[in-house]
């Protein structure tokens, strides 16, 4: 159950933007979790309210954007989604790929309050 | 309970200070709302690692482990796949050739790092209490007392956990996954998160193979399945089976 850390590193950064945008507080972010990322979506969403309680993420809405896997091939150069993590390439199925997406646990934007008075 | 969001009841179940517990819910702290009609509000765009703190302690690791010429594997597998046993041996089979130093977590107890000691390596022990796999920053730590004095292999036995340790960077120089026969053969592609990332892979309890319904070409099948390429060694710590190919490979690593 590493989504707890997860979370907490979550929160940490959440504050450090919200510190550096001069706001008062996050209320909504997104976040882009790739599907070889080793974090589970459900799990993540579940704890972050607890994390997140008496932080200026507090009461924040969690968007998690998932993102397949995906290969790009070294040989022909084609880019295709790695269904069911065959790493092989989907128009020449040469298995000389290398991964270019699914590893993502990125914060893709953050909507801050600035002024509620 | 709060009028606006419905919240609230007689007993409140959260977290903070790192740790869970219940209480009467006053809203004596701050409490998320929707935003009001006249609030200013704005949206950041960032392409931001969540992990970032433990990816910078990470690369520090790198830079420190390439600076002192040390190879680091980290070695990750599910609970009971025999990764002490095996280090245990490997230790033993490369002494006096390979200096080494492990670094051994667990969530409780000190036994790994008391099976691992006086066979010529330096070890430490991480107890991560509820932690489910190791960080950056606890490696780190350890990393001048223990692998500074001409160290040239350093083992870091991760929690034994198929899942949360391939989410966190250590700074080692690659991943090694470990996988018994008992275990079954499809488990690479049930946990591709961690077969994937890992180069090599050690099957272990190999001896138990003629008791087993093990499939070693599905395995294999499996294993390629999620990374092609993969190096695979299979052996048995316990009879010594295939491990004269392990040890020689790590002592080429460690050259």
């Amino acid at each position: 159950m590493h989504e707890l850390s997860i979370a907490v590193a979550l929160v940490g950064q959440i504050e450090t933007v919200v510190a550096n945008e001069r706001a008062a507080r996050a209320s909504k972010i997104t976040i882009a979790v790739g599907s070889l990322s080793g974090v589970e979506s459900e799990a993540l969403r579940s704890v972050f309210p607890l994390v997140a309680e008496g932080t200026v993420a507090d009461g924040a809405e969690l968007i998690i954007e998932e993102v397949a896997a995906r290969v790009r091939c070294r040989a022909c150069s084609h880019e295709s989604q790695a269904d069911n993590y065959f790493m092989g390439c989907a128009r020449c199925g040469s298995r000389d790929v290398e991964l270019s997406a699914g590893r993502e646990l990125n914060i893709t934007s953050v909507e801050v309050v600035v002024d509620e008075s | 309970m709060c009028k606006e969001c419905g919240c609230g009841g007689e007993e409140i179940v959260h977290y903070h200070d790192g740790h869970v517990h219940a209480h009467k819910h006053f809203h004596e702290h701050p409490h998320g709302h929707p935003v009001t009609a006249d609030a200013e509000v704005r949206t950041v765009a960032l392409q931001q690692k969540i992990l970032s703190r433990n990816d910078e302690q990470a690369e520090r690791n790198r830079e420190w482990l390439k600076e002192h010429g040390v190879v680091a594997v980290n070695l990750i597998s599910s609970p009971g796949t025999g990764k002490t046993l095996l280090l245990e041996r490997t230790l033993e089979g490369l002494r006096g050739k390979v200096p080494c130093a492990v670094i051994t977590g667990d969530q409780r107890t000190d036994n790994d790092a008391r099976r691992l000691q006086g066979k010529g390596a330096p070890v430490r022990q991480i107890e991560t209490i509820n932690g489910c796999h190791l960080d950056a920053e606890q490696v780190g730590g350890l990393l001048p007392e223990i692998a500074g004095n001409g160290v040239k292999l350093l083992f870091i036995e991760n929690v034994g956990n198929l899942v949360c340790p391939s989410a966190f960077d250590l700074g080692e120089s690659f991943k090694i996954a470990l996988l018994s026969t008992t275990e079954g053969e499809d488990k690479p592609v049930k946990y591709p998160t961690l077969f994937s990332a890992a180069p090599v892979v050690v099957l272990t309890k190999m001896d138990l193979v003629p008791y087993l319904d093990w499939d070693a070409a599905a395995c294999r099948s499996c294993l390629r399945h999620v990374r092609p390429g993969v190096y695979i060694f299979e052996l048995s710590a316990k009879t010594g089976l295939g491990m004269e190919a392990w040890l020689d490979y790590l002592v080429k690593l460690a050259e």
